[in-house]
């Protein structure tokens, strides 16, 4: 039996009765003790069994979206913007009255936008060689946004399959308006164009030098490019691969290049790469240098995924659900560890309930409150990840509150 | 404060001229030449005054708008702005002007503003496009200030609160500020150390975000002082959305004034059809000659507009035109253009209706016909129908010819119907995509102009509309506008002959 059929809704059910954390999800969506319109006037969508989908849901406890999760028993479950109004009450209220204000910023990066670089694996698939790509974007990302915007409440979560998501639970990330995150978009974006443009990076003007942000990157990525694209990967040894790089350079270099390759045998990906270093002292220019990072930036720079962050509105899947198809739960990642993590080792729900009777069966008696039974399995650093992040942006609401008033609008 | 307009006045140029003094602003209400409309008008207006103001800024954003629909480039659109500014008496004098009613031309200016906001609230989409014609507005006023001591007074009374960089950020931050600046200008004075930089929360400045054209560290934006106008311009966008979301709030108690009401709905509807003027009644500019019944088909072969010309063709094929149609049809033949006289337009739709029997055309038809020229019942003159009306008044059901092609026909149809209407001026299917995408964006009358243009295209060029870059806003403009251009093509043809 497949792992997508072993995950049965009784299965789904056990998780969400025993495991899956609602008082973390509250207060990190709630951001206080007492429920606020963060987590009151907040959607939550259902998706069941059949692809039904159910919109516009919203709880005033941890309580209550957990007697109803339990109820509905859906295959994951989405979560989407603070409306001016309650979304349960969306039939009832004027439509002008009924609009998102307040959102967390996130960012979705996936694995199938590298589906034409990565010579490891393909569409759905991955493994930790190409996860290489998934932790440079998170170093590049996380660094980007803390120094450059400035800010500090970031979670990275695991989307259970090929990529990750982020959310930005900062106060002013909240409050943006759709044209300011389109425009954070745009700030992060480098690699633009279809899968017909051979050059997707166009972020200088002429031959000037990087903007500062990007400078910075690119020292990052140098080492990702050297490890992971020349090496691992190995992206240019095949003849499509080289010709996808040759097409980036200066025609005079490419020729030159493919010319010298032939001569000296070079066929590896760090050979040509080599050879292209004897062909930036010899036929130097700012043209060619700038070719050169502009390569290095097209290969590991964050491919992003601009219209999940740009509209206050899009709904994204909530941390700790199960992926269908992989049975592995979307736990929070630790961007300072990312380079060690290994999607699969992520636990499933399969392996956690395993895990919760082998300890029921050694503490035979009262069986009564599960609520913290997520402490006894593997999932327990996870949540914990999440409540010392939620205690930091608890922290600082509070702060907050001492000076200003509420939210309002 | 003033209550007498009199007083208000700046005094006549003859006191400051020759004497070397120079002309303070503190006399005037209004100091500065631009305005951030953070106040809205606290004199009385009159009721004539409200309508008319607004009506003239109606025209200059409805042009500002069609300009963005028919993608012209900004320096046209500049250009068109400002004459159509000078046109409605919307044209911003600088301070230093003192021989100009200065406080007469900013109130104007400043009441229209209000009373369109009046109108414009009432939808998240009336707003969205309101605040984008508006603030292209103020940024082609704003662009045109040369004064540069009246723009920074005009600046300093904005109080946006930016932070000056330090000698010691500068110096810290050199490296990051050279590869950052996006203007050659603006990286020579870097290089060098001169150009000033203000420090501003990187979210009122999305649109350099965007675009990378800024030095961004910790949320703040570092922008040089040549880029300022940006800032101003989204603070521009953003206090005018919190205002007319304020006054869309505020509104339901207004509808108390019914003599205001029906005038902000005509405002609002107008600019959501897409037309800015009332062409209507204009008087005729015609060439003098008097057209008769049995010219109509070669006019109308040659100068009608998609919403007549289907008109006719469906009369000529069915003999026959139902109420909607003849209506729309009917009033488009008399009005002032084509100028039909009684007589005619008898002997016109007599003849049209050519499987009718007299009888019944005389006793169904004639009063009617009458009635039209305001020759029966309440003898109203009634006026041409404008493109407004026909894109917004009695919806054409299934079986009704009537109405504006370019919204209520089927893509299909209208292109085959575009085709076959015009392809002996010259038209062709390869103008089509270009045409149904406007239409697709619900700019019909934006579509019509286009096709003027293509049809046209040996009087007018791309952008130009149907002379001037004005827009099709009337039928009957487009057939005169038709006319007059074949007349002077023969003009010019006699000449060339002649010469
Ligand atoms: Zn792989």
């Amino acid at each position: 039996m497949s792992v997508a059929e072993r995950i049965t809704p009784e299965v789904m059910l056990a998780f969400y009765r025993r495991l899956y954390p609602f008082k973390s999800i509250f207060s990190w969506l709630n951001q206080e003790h007492t429920p606020t319109r963060l987590f009151t006037h907040r959607e939550f969508a259902f998706t069941l069994a059949g692809d039904v989908y159910l919109r516009y849901n919203s709880f005033n406890s941890a309580d209550e979206l957990k007697k109803q999760v339990c109820n509905l028993n859906p295959t994951r479950f989405e979560i989407g913007p603070v409306y001016s109004a309650r979304p349960k009450d969306k039939k009832v209220v004027r439509p002008a009255a009924f609009s998102p204000k307040l959102r967390e910023l996130v960012f979705d990066i996936d694995m199938t936008d590298y589906d034409s670089i990565r010579t490891c694996c393909s569409e759905a698939d991955i493994c930790k060689r190409c996860w290489t790509f998934i932790s440079a974007a998170v170093h590049v990302l996380d660094k980007g946004i803390r120094e450059q915007f400035g800010y500090v409440h970031l979670l990275w979560v695991y989307s259970g399959r090929r990529g990750i998501h982020l959310w930005i639970s900062d106060r002013e990330a909240m409050e943006l308006t759709d044209e300011q995150r389109k425009a954070l978009v745009g700030w992060m974006t480098v690699i633009q164009g279809g899968k017909e443009m051979h050059k997707k990076v166009n972020v200088r003007q002429g031959n000037r030098p990087l903007p500062p942000s990007l400078g910075s990157s690119l020292k990052l990525l140098g080492q990702v490019f050297s490890d992971l694209i020349l090496g691992d990967q190995d992206c240019f040894s095949s003849k499509e691969g080289w010709e996808s790089l040759l097409a980036l350079l200066p025609q005079a270099a490419a020729e030159a290049l493919d010319k010298l390759c032939i001569e000296t045998r070079a066929e590896t990906s760090e050979e040509r790469w080599e050879v292209l270093r004897k062909i930036r002292r010899t036929h130097a220019s700012p043209a060619l240098e700038a070719a050169v990072e502009d390569i290095i930036l097209q290969y590991t720079y964050p491919r992003l995924d601009a219209e999940v962050s740009k509209h206050r509105n899009h709904l994204l899947k909530a941390p700790f659900c199960v992926h269908p198809k992989t049975g592995r739960v979307c736990v929070p990642v630790d961007p300072a560890t990312v380079d060690q993590f290994d999607p699969e080792k992520v636990p499933t729900v399969l392996q956690l309930l395993d895990e919760l009777n082998d300890v029921s069966s050694m503490v035979t008696g009262d069986n009564g409150a599960h609520h913290s039974d997520w402490e006894q399995t593997s999932l327990k650093p996870y949540v914990e990840m999440l409540d010392k992040h939620v205690l930091a942006i608890m922290n600082d609401v509070r702060k907050m509150k001492r000076g200003v008033s509420d939210y309002s609008w | 404060m003033y209550t007498n307009k009199e007083k208000a006045r700046p005094r006549p140029a003859k006191a400051a001229s020759g004497s070397g003094l120079v002309q303070t602003h503190s006399h005037l209400k209004y100091p500065h030449q631009l305005n951030f409309y953070d106040q809205p008008p606290v004199e009385d207006i009159t009721l004539e005054e409200f309508e008319t103001c607004a009506l003239s800024r109606l025209r200059v954003l409805g042009e500002i708008e069609s300009s963005f629909a028919r993608n012209r480039s900004w320096d046209e659109l500049v250009q068109i702005t400002n004459k159509q500014c000078e046109n409605h008496g919307l044209k911003l004098n600088a301070s230093t002007a003192i021989s100009q009613d200065l406080d007469g031309e900013r109130r104007r200016d400043h009441v229209g503003h209000f009373v369109l906001r009046l109108a414009f609230c009432r939808s998240e989409e009336l707003r969205r496009r309101f605040v984008k014609a508006e603030m292209t507005l103020f940024r082609v006023r704003y662009e045109s200030m040369t004064d540069i001591d009246e723009k920074n007074q005009f600046l300093q009374s904005l109080e946006l609160g930016w932070e000056a960089v330090t000698e010691k950020e500068l110096a810290e931050y050199h490296e990051h500020l050279v590869a950052a600046a996006t203007s050659k200008e603006v990286l020579e004075l870097t290089k060098q150390k001169k150009e000033r930089y203000y420090k501003v929360r990187w979210t009122r400045v999305p649109d350099l975000i965007e675009k990378r054209r800024v030095f961004l560290n910790a949320g703040m934006a570092w922008v040089p002082h040549r880029e300022i106008a940006s800032i101003i311009y989204q603070e521009f966008q953003t206090r005018l959305d919190k205002a007319l979301q304020m006054t869309a709030k505020a509104l339901p108690r207004l509808d108390e004034d019914t003599r205001i009401i029906p005038i902000l709905d005509n405002l609002s509807q107008g600019f959501l059809a897409g037309v800015s003027s009332e062409w209507g009644n204009a008087s005729s500019s015609g060439n003098g000659s008097e057209v008769t019944a049995d010219m109509v088909d070669d006019i109308a072969r040659k100068h009608y507009p998609a919403c007549m010309r289907n008109l006719h063709d469906c009369l000529r094929r069915d003999r026959h035109l139902k109420h909607f149609g003849r209506l729309q049809y009917g009033l488009f033949l008399k009005a002032c253009v084509l100028g039909l006289s009684i007589e005619e337009a008898l002997l016109f739709w007599r003849k049209s209706f050519s499987n009718m029997q007299d009888d019944k055309f005389n006793k169904e038809y004639r009063y009617n016909i009458r009635h039209s020229y305001g020759l029966e019942g309440k003898r109203a003159n009634y006026a041409a129908k404008s493109c407004q009306q026909i894109l917004l008044s009695d919806q054409p059901g299934s079986s009704d010819n009537h109405g504006c092609p370019y919204r209520h026909f089927a893509p299909e149809n209208l292109q085959s119907a575009l085709l076959s209407m015009y392809s002996s001026q010259g038209l062709t299917s390869g103008d089509l995509p270009e045409i149904m995408h406007t239409v697709k964006n619900g700019h019909y009358h934006v579509a019509c102009t286009r096709v003027f243009e293509i049809t046209h295209s040996k009087q007018v060029s791309k952008g130009e509309g149907i002379g001037g870059g004005e827009s099709v806003t009337h039928p009957n403009q487009y057939v005169t506008k038709s006319r007059e251009m074949e007349a002077r093509m023969q003009v010019k043809d006699e000449d060339v002959v002649m010469g």
